[in-house]
Order: structure tokens, then C-alpha cells, then sequence
């Protein structure tokens, strides 16, 4: 269990890269929802199973591998765009950034000392890592909903840490925290679709009237 | 009784929901405000012991933020209808069900002792505003909302995984992961360091940005620009103020665990200064009288932070302060609200002579900023003076010094803006507006700046008993 565990975190690392590399919207949310998916199976590996642990598996895969991708997708077909174009920095290099970001969250991870019963999980670096995809995407891309999904991503990033904690979490706070991003995510839907409408385009480079002159 | 506190709002918001008529609506608001004001009043008084699992109590330093957002949220509601009966092309269901949802998340962050809950609040505080600012429709307003949104959504993110990190310390430490505030003292000292420091690292980056320390304030010129005057009030002193409660209880956490405190304090320092510096820096010269005020937010949770930083006694001025910042800003938003309903424009360039053709709110935007830069009779200047001089006494002198210097050029800077919006005569060929002074829309800030003079000259004796009990919550030696 512990090995299928450890190559789902590694698959986790590989959607980043994934997602570091295209310039396909609708593919990116896919993926994104993939990895949703892969949150939603991986605590029922390492915890024994209980009601509480199924309810965690059922909230995340609706939430993060169904609801939020509509979400997410219905903004773009009605936005009309199929591409992220001209990101602030190529792809290449972005992808390289992703790779070394990865390696740094290996080395960050040796300074944290895991429970003993913990100790071969890859959590704390697929976390890191996909923390910082999740910034590398929100800071390197123009268009708001590329912005979404990178919050997305770097959501997706804290989810994976917190599952090691699922079993130890109250209810409230997991149902609360998992509400919260399904709205967060709603909000920003609709900001997009008025962002849409008022600049007729997605372009957030041109949100900049209001600057310091 | 606490329940009613957060559920009360909720059922305001229901009821907002299904009033269909745009001129009653805002009604629902100073009802719920007045109820909630009432409760509080009595909670203050005395409050319910801890609940049996520990999840919900009203300690001192909750009261102290509830009290705050009380007064605010009353006196913003019944401005509301004032401010609403001026904008009834516009439907405003949105905005009252808004401003209720997150006053019931406000009042829920005061009395959980959970942090994990604490986190669900805040966040849910940070969503329901941001329909708000987009109130008036346009593209400015749409910017300010998603730079709001995705700045303050990615730091409470970063807060979270802070809160995941504490509380795997915990399990690592004893195998039992908690997020409640008192086992999480209590065990403070047996946590492994490693996951202490990061998750304080994050913590602070995460509840900063939401509370907008600098650097990490980037979103606050343009939400506070481009909201209305009661959104600006209440994100200035309602939202600022649950995000600093929140610090609050990392900073207990760090105190208990011993160690922590000291890299805690010094960090709070740090960005407290910087905060200053980068008012003073863009406070000059700000031709727009909104993001003015979002500049001066920035001085003054600097202020709290640098109050915060310090400990001993200038927690006691940091306490303090949050309350006389959060009433004062409420003036400020306030009356600035009502002073660009009348010009229809928000800048220096048009906004002129504003005591002649409103003497109500432009008196009480002149005075709301001599209140803010800390003169005397008004009471953030012994806030402000409690912590200077303490700073003093336990012997930082560079930290007092650079306090009193950022003070001075930002009294320089805001004057500069302030003073020519105030005074002289209105230009004669503005645009007539229906906007004049009325009860509604001068009366709430003008009992609040009374407040504010009441606090300064005649500070009640329970409000520094409560003071005192909170900062003892701190450790301070009483």
C-alpha cells in the first residue's frame, strides 16, 4: 500500500510538470482534476478504512475532480479561449523552474523529520513541489483562468500535506475548509465571466488602471 | 447566547434574500446590527464558560475584536440605509446578505478556540467580501476584486498548510494531531522545532497578507480604492482586525512553546517597520483620498504589529490600538464615502473646499485624520504613545526612533493630501449631485468619532480591565 502511495505522489509530480509545459487550458484543468482525484484516493491507503475516511474520498473527488473542473471549464467555453498565449515567462524555462523547484522540495523535506510510521511517504516533497507549481503558474501566466488553476494547484499542494493528517482532523474543518475553496472557486468563476464582458478579453496584463504613478 | 452571534447574521441574511424590494432591504441590516450589539453588550458582561470539548469561548482577547466589530458593524449598518436610499438603481441584495454572512464569520473568529475553525471563518470572511467590492460594477472595481481575491485566497492557502504543519508537530510529538488552542500551549514545549518554525513561517506570511502587512500588501490600495466607503470600513476595521486576532493566537502558541517567540517577535518587528516606511513612502503626494486611507491601513497594522513585536507593555497599546483603529477608520471610510457620493470623484484634483459645501463630513474627515496621526485629545494617540514609550523603556531605541520618524512623515504626507480636500473654497464647476449630509449618513460616524474622543480623554473602567486581561494572555505580568 505504502508503494502504490508513493508512486501515486510521484504521478502527482509528473501532472505538475504536465501542466508546467502546456499552453491548452482545457487540458490543464483536466489535469488538475486528475490530480484532484488522486487526493481523494490516497488517504484511504495509508489510513484503515472508517466512515470518516470514506467521506473524506467521496468530498475531495466530487469537489476537486468534478465539481471545480465544470466549474473551471464552464468559464472557459463561455470566455471563448482555448490558449494561454504569451505567458511572462516560456514554457521551457518554466519547466525547468518546475524541476528544480522539485528538487528543492526533496532537499526541504530531509529538514522536516516525519512520524517514524510516516517515514517512507513521499507527502512532504509532492506538497512542496506542487505548492510551488501551483505559484510558478500563478505568477508566469496572463490569463485569470490560468491564475484559477494555479491556485488550484498549489490548493491541491496543502490538500496533499493534509492528508496525512485526514484521520486526525475533525469533520467540520475538513467539510469547512473543502466548502470554502467550492465557493472561493464559484466567486472567482463569475469574476472572470464580468472580466470577460467588461475587457473583452482575459488578458490580466491589462487589469493595470490601477497603479501607482 | 454565542450561537446567536454567528446564526442571528446568517437568518438577517436569509431574510435580506427574500426581501424583494430594493428600498426595505437594507432595513433587515441596523435590525440585526442592533440585536447583535446587545448580545455582545451582555456577553462582555459575562460570558458563558469554555464549551466541553474546548472548540468555543469568548476569552478576553476575543471580546476585545468582537466589541470592536460590534460597534463597527452597528454603525456601518445603519449608515447603510442612509448610503443605500443614494444608490437605489443598483440592487443591493447582494451587498446586505454579504455584509451579514461575514459578520456572522467575524463573530465566529472571535470565540473559537480552534484554530482550524478559526481558519474556516477567515476564509469565509475573505469570500463574502468580495462581491462587495465589486459593488459598483465597473472595471476598475473588477480589478481591485481579483487581485483581492487571488492575493488573499493564495495567502489564507499558505496559512493553511501552516495550520497542517502545527498540527503534524503535535503528532509527531504525542501522536494525537490537535488544533486546539489550549492542548496546543500546553504541549507547546514538547513540539519538534523544525515544524514549529515552519509552520510559523507560514502562518505569518499567510494571516499577514490577509491582514495586509507590507510586502505582502499588494491587494489593499485597490480593494479600499474601489469599495464602497461602509466596505472600506469594515474591511479596514472588521476584516484587519479578525486577521490580527489570528496572529494573536499563533503568537500564543509561539510564547508557550518558549523558543519560538523570540524569531516570532523579531519577524513581527520587521515587517511592522517595513509596513510604516512603505506608507510614508506612497502616503505622499496620493492623489486619490481612498487609497490614501489603504496606505495609512498599511501604518497602522504595522503599528499593531510592531505593538505586537515589542511585547511587555506595549501589548497593552497594540490591544487598544486595535479597537481606536478600527473606529477611527470606520470615520475616515465613512465620511470619505459620503464625500465622493457628493463630487462624484475621489481625487484632490476636483475634491476641494469639502468643509464649505459639506461641513458635516468634511469636518468629520478632518477630524478623523487628526484622530489617525495620533493627536491628542483622541484616543489612538495614547495607543500609539503606550507603545513608543514602551519601546523606549525596554530599551529599543532604534525601533522607537524609526516609529516616531515614520509617524512624523506620514502626518507630513496625509496633511498634504488632506488638508487642500478640506479646505478653501469648492471649485465652481463641479457637476451637481443629489448626495447632501442627512442623519443617516453623518449621524453613525459622528457617534463613533465621539467614541473616539470618549475613549482618548475618559477610557472606561471595564474596556481597561478587559485590555488588561488580554495582554496578560500575552504574558504580561499583571
Amino acid at each position: 500500500m505504502i508503494l502504490l502511495a508513493d508512486q501515486l505522489l510521484v504521478l502527482v509530480m509528473l501532472i505538475n510538470l504536465v501542466m508546467l509545459g502546456t499552453s491548452r487550458l482545457i487540458f490543464s484543468i483536466r489535469a488538475v482534476a486528475v490530480q484532484g482525484v488522486i487526493l481523494g484516493i490516497l488517504p484511504g491507503l495509508i489510513h484503515p478504512f472508517s466512515g470518516h475516511l470514506a467521506g473524506i474520498t467521496v468530498g475531495i473527488i466530487l469537489a476537486k475532480g468534478i465539481i471545480i473542473p465544470y466549474l473551471i471549464s464552464d468559464a472557459v467555453r463561455k470566455a471563448h479561449i482555448r490558449r494561454e498565449v504569451e505567458p511572462f515567462l516560456g514554457y521551457v524555462p518554466t519547466l525547468l523552474l518546475g524541476a528544480v523547484f522539485t528538487a528543492l522540495s526533496f532537499a526541504f523535506a530531509e529538514q522536516l523529520p516525519l512520524a517514524p510510521e510516516h517515514k517512507e511517504l513521499l507527502f512532504v516533497p509532492a506538497s512542496i513541489a506542487t505548492l510551488l507549481t501551483g505559484f510558478l503558474v500563478l505568477t508566469t501566466r496572463r490569463k485569470a483562468i490560468s491564475q484559477v488553476i494555479g491556485y488550484l494547484v498549489m490548493e491541491n499542494g496543502i490538500f496533499v500535506f493534509g492528508l496525512l493528517l485526514s484521520e486526525a482532523m475533525p469533520v467540520m474543518v475538513e467539510a469547512g475548509a473543502l466548502l470554502d475553496l467550492l465557493v472561493g472557486i464559484f466567486v472567482m468563476g463569475i469574476v472572470i465571466n464580468h472580466i470577460s464582458r467588461e475587457f473583452s478579453s482575459l488578458d490580466t496584463s491589462r487589469l493595470r488602471t490601477l497603479k501607482e504613478e | 447566547m454565542l450561537y446567536a452571534l454567528v446564526l442571528l447574521p446568517l437568518l438577517g441574511a436569509l431574510c435580506a434574500w427574500i426581501v424583494p424590494d430594493n428600498r426595505w432591504r437594507p432595513l433587515v441590516l441596523p435590525v440585526i446590527a442592533t440585536i447583535h450589539s446587545i448580545v455582545t453588550a451582555i456577553l462582555l458582561g459575562n460570558a458563558p464558560p469554555p464549551s466541553p470539548a474546548g472548540w468555543i469561548w469568548l476569552d478576553p482577547l476575543g471580546k476585545i475584536v468582537l466589541l470592536c466589530i460590534s460597534l463597527l458593524f452597528a454603525v456601518c449598518a445603519f449608515y447603510a440605509v442612509g448610503y443605500l436610499s443614494y444608490r437605489r438603481e443598483r440592487s443591493n441584495r447582494v451587498l446586505c446578505m454579504g455584509l451579514l454572512v461575514c459578520l456572522s464569520a467575524m463573530s465566529m473568529v472571535t470565540m473559537t478556540q480552534h484554530l482550524g475553525l478559526l481558519w474556516v471563518a477567515l476564509e469565509t470572511t475573505t469570500v463574502s467580501m468580495a462581491p462587495l467590492i465589486y459593488f459598483n460594477h465597473n472595471a476598475r472595481s473588477i480589478e481591485a476584486t481579483w487581485k483581492y481575491l487571488l492575493l488573499c485566497s493564495v495567502g489564507i492557502g499558505l496559512a493553511l498548510l501552516g495550520l497542517l504543519f502545527l498540527a503534524y508537530s503535535t503528532y509527531v510529538a504525542h501522536h494525537d494531531a490537535t488544533l486546539l488552542l489550549g492542548p496546543l500551549m500546553f504541549s507547546a514545549r514538547e513540539l519538534n522545532p523544525a515544524w514549529l518554525h515552519a509552520a510559523t513561517i507560514f502562518l505569518l506570511v499567510g494571516y499577514g497578507t490577509k491582514m495586509g502587512l507590507a510586502p505582502l500588501h499588494a491587494w489593499k490600495p485597490d480593494a479600499y480604492g474601489e469599495a464602497p466607503g461602509l466596505v472600506g470600513a469594515l474591511l479596514a476595521g472588521g476584516l484587519v482586525n479578525c486577521a490580527f486576532l489570528a496572529i494573536l493566537r499563533v503568537y500564543q502558541i509561539c510564547l508557550a512553546s518558549g523558543t519560538e517567540i523570540r524569531f516570532f517577535q523579531q519577524a513581527l518587528l520587521g515587517m511592522g517597520l517595513i509596513s510604516m516606511a512603505f506608507a510614508a513612502v506612497f502616503m505622499a503626494r496620493q492623489a486619490d483620498f481612498k487609497r490614501m486611507l489603504a496606505y495609512s491601513s498599511v501604518e497602522h497594522v504595522g503599528i499593531l504589529a510592531i505593538g505586537l513585536g515589542l511585547g511587555k507593555g506595549a501589548l497593552y497599546g497594540a490591544l487598544f490600538h486595535l479597537l481606536n483603529n478600527g473606529l477611527t477608520k470606520g470615520v475616515l471610510f465613512l465620511s470619505s464615502g459620503n464625500i465622493h457620493r457628493s463630487y462624484s470623484n475621489k481625487t484632490t484634483h476636483v475634491v476641494k473646499g469639502a468643509l464649505t459645501r459639506l461641513p458635516w463630513s468634511g469636518g468629520l474627515f478632518l477630524a478623523g485624520f487628526i484622530a489617525i496621526t495620533g493627536s491628542p485629545p483622541f484616543s489612538p494617540f495614547i495607543s500609539e504613545y503606550t507603545i513608543v514609550s514602551s519601546a523606549f523603556i525596554d530599551g529599543h531605541y532604534l525601533v522607537g526612533g524609526l516609529f516616531l520618524l515614520f509617524l512624523v512623515v506620514v502626518f507630513i504626507g496625509m496633511a498634504l493630501t488632506v488638508l487642500p480636500m478640506v479646505m478653501g473654497a469648492p471649485p465652481a464647476n463641479i457637476e451637481p449631485t443629489d448626495y447632501e449630509d442627512r442623519l443617516l449618513t453623518v449621524g453613525p460616524p459622528l457617534f463613533m468619532m465621539a467614541l473616539i474622543l470618549l475613549l482618548g480623554v475618559w477610557p472606561p473602567e471595564f474596556l481597561v480591565t478587559l485590555l488588561k486581561d488580554g495582554s496578560a494572555m500575552l504574558g504580561v505580568q499583571p
